[in-house]
């Protein structure tokens, strides 16, 4: 057990982030001279169907793909320093990302890294068909179930880096368990001390979406202004022995963190801020504090916890059809007047495909719902530089690939003056959610052992 | 008391985030004394009219008064959320902007503490 403040950085905060945000983090928690954990956060809810998917194709795929990219630049400072690395970018295969970083940390020439991998989230296979059948609603557990996995805590990242690991990967662990853990494992607080895993909860919270806590997703010329995004600085959250924590970023970089952009993120998608629920705790804003520290720091505090909640929450991603898009576009005089004309015959030519979204990029293409209400409610207008796009949910491929086709057909059967046609079609994957006692879901780690065949990249 | 009328945004800010087909938007003050005419004005209510094109099923508001902020829960309210939506914007992460589009009315002794550019020239 530790009185001594931890510091945790955040690398990434979702699949394909920016891959060079995590060298200034590194600089900064060497720079701290005290025990520091990199995280990486790069699972959204469909992210780990896709690596699913990836993986059905090639055993060795379904963890992050831009894995190497993301460790390359830190591993050998991080080992060196004793900065321990928590990621769930293991996604659909955290022994195959085990594998991998071991190849890499040989390739770089650094000593063997002791590389945890978190197992239990994954209720993918048939044997738990039962129990997600007994969480959902009777006749709903989709026949083209693609993934299924468990949001899990931190408590099992707290016993692997107990255990000694440098590394930890995970599947589908919670967002901010990622940091969670750490906080338990370095200052040894009891399992049910729900006031302070809040506290470590809500700084996760303020970490597992990269720049969003520092200035990302917040400019708005002459209102928010923030310099510097082009280089943002990543987060670092200094978690006290009380569950507090100090949110500051690399010195030298760009973006800003002041109580206002605190505020934004603390409360994104929390929906009941006196109920948050992870897997580790319910925690609770009600009486929290955000509070300027000094320039680009900024102070958490008053977050309070209770119970956790008793089940696990598990998504369950399936195939659903195809999204089918086209695009097309017109400029100058009439354009807007040319364009109409143009949904008008795709809603002739596609009307047995199913509901048809109906955008013009340019007078209204993102407030509207996809009924068309908003755009019907518009009047046409003059614009002069529109692009029409349609979209639809098609279950059949070929009558999905037949609105792109009627989309760049318009180029010749349509009106005058069109260019630029594009269609797209993209597999669908759909998300039900449900609730699993945590008596189903045994969570555990082991160590990664490289057999010689695995250094040399022949993984299995 | 003269009460002068603003976009929302000179008062407050925002940002939305995503659970499935559910929208979460929240409203900070820019200023203290903004709070309790936007605990007034800008009720669920008034946010489900906003928002009603998005044909939201129920909208609950959430105040944190500590923070001098409050978040609003749309449910239903992004055509099936990020996996079934036709929308380009299938987060629905550019709706707290729409929400900022509310008129909001100030009096005119806290015109002062508004934030922003283009703020209107006051008329008594």
């Amino acid at each position: 057990m530790s009185t001594s403040s931890l510091h945790v950085g955040c690398g990434a905060g979702f699949s394909g982030d920016r891959t060079d945000a995590a060298g200034p983090v590194v600089d900064a928690l060497i720079a701290t001279g005290g025990p520091a954990v990199l995280i990486f956060e790069t699972l959204a809810e469909r992210t780990l169907a896709i690596a699913q998917l990836a993986r059905r194709t090639d055993p060795n795929a379904g963890f992050e793909p831009l894995l190497d990219d993301m460790l390359r630049p830190v591993l050998g400072r991080c080992l060196e320093a004793g900065i321990r690395i928590v990621s769930n970018f293991g996604a659909a295969n955290p022994a195959g990302a085990a594998a991998r970083i071991a190849i890499l940390a040989a390739e770089l020439g650094l000593r063997p890294p002791r590389i945890a991998v978190v197992e239990g989230d994954d209720l993918t296979a048939v044997s738990y068909r039962s129990a997600l059948e007994a969480a959902l609603a009777p006749g709903t557990l989709p026949a083209r179930m693609v993934s299924a996995n468990a949001y899990i805590g931190g408590e099992v990242i707290a016993d692997a880096l107990t255990a000694g690991a440098d590394i930890v990967v995970c599947g589908r662990a919670a967002d901010p368990s990622l940091t969670v853990g750490p906080a338990l494992w370095h200052f040894g607080w009891s399992r049910d001390d729900w006031d302070r895993i809040a506290g470590a909860t809500m700084a996760g919270h303020l970490l597992e979406c990269g720049a969003q806590v520092t200035g990302g997703y917040y400019a708005d010329p002459g209102f928010k202004d923030v310099a510097g995004l082009d280089q943002v600085g990543y987060p670092i959250a200094e978690i006290h022995a009380d569950g507090s924590c100090v949110i500051s970023k690399p010195a030298g970089t760009g973006g800003r963190i002041d109580t206002h952009i605190v505020k934004e993120q603390l409360l994104y998608e929390v929906h009941d801020p006196c109920a948050y629920l992870t897997p580790d705790v319910s925690a609770d804003l009600g009486q929290a504090a955000v509070t300027e520290f000094g320039v680009d720091l900024v102070r958490l505090s008053g977050v309070r916890g209770h119970a956790r909640p008793a089940n696990l929450k598990v998504n369950v991603c399936h195939e659903n059809g195809w999204l089918a898009e086209g695009e097309i576009s017109y400029a100058g005089a009439r354009a807007e007047a040319r364009a109409r004309l143009a949904a008008d015959i795709l809603r002739r030519r596609l009307h047995d495909i199913g509901p048809l979204r109906i955008d013009l990029i340019g007078v209204a293409s993102i407030l509207g719902d996809d009924a068309g209400h908003w755009l019907a409610d518009v009047p046409a207008g003059n614009a002069l530089d529109v692009r029409l796009r349609v979209a639809a949910n098609v279950m059949d491929r070929k009558q999905a690939e037949r609105l792109g086709r009627e989309v760049f057909a318009l180029h010749t059967c349509g009106p005058a003056g069109a260019g630029g046609g594009r269609g797209a079609v993209r597999a669908r994957l759909a998300t039900v959610s449900c609730f699993v006692p945590r008596s189903e879901v045994p969570l555990g780690f082991y160590f990664f052992e490289p057999t010689p065949q695995a250094l040399e990249g022949g993984v299995s | 008391m003269s009460i002068l009328t603003v976009p929302l945004h000179h008062a407050a800010h925002g940002r939305t985030g995503d659970k499935g087909n559910i929208s979460c938007i929240s409203l900070i003050a820019w200023h203290a004394d903004f709070w309790p005419q936007l605990v007034e004005q800008i009720t669920a209510e008034v946010v489900a009219r906003q928002f009603a094109y998005r044909r939201p099923a129920a909208v609950r508001r959430y105040l944190l008064p500590q923070l001098q902020a409050m978040n609003f829960v749309l449910d239903e309210a992004l055509d099936g959320g990020v996996n079934s939506a036709l929308n380009l914007d299938s987060h629905g992460k550019t709706l707290s902007f729409r929400l900022l589009d509310l008129p909001f009315n100030v009096p005119a002794e806290l015109m002062s503490r508004l934030v922003g550019v283009d703020l209107p020239v006051r008329v008594d």
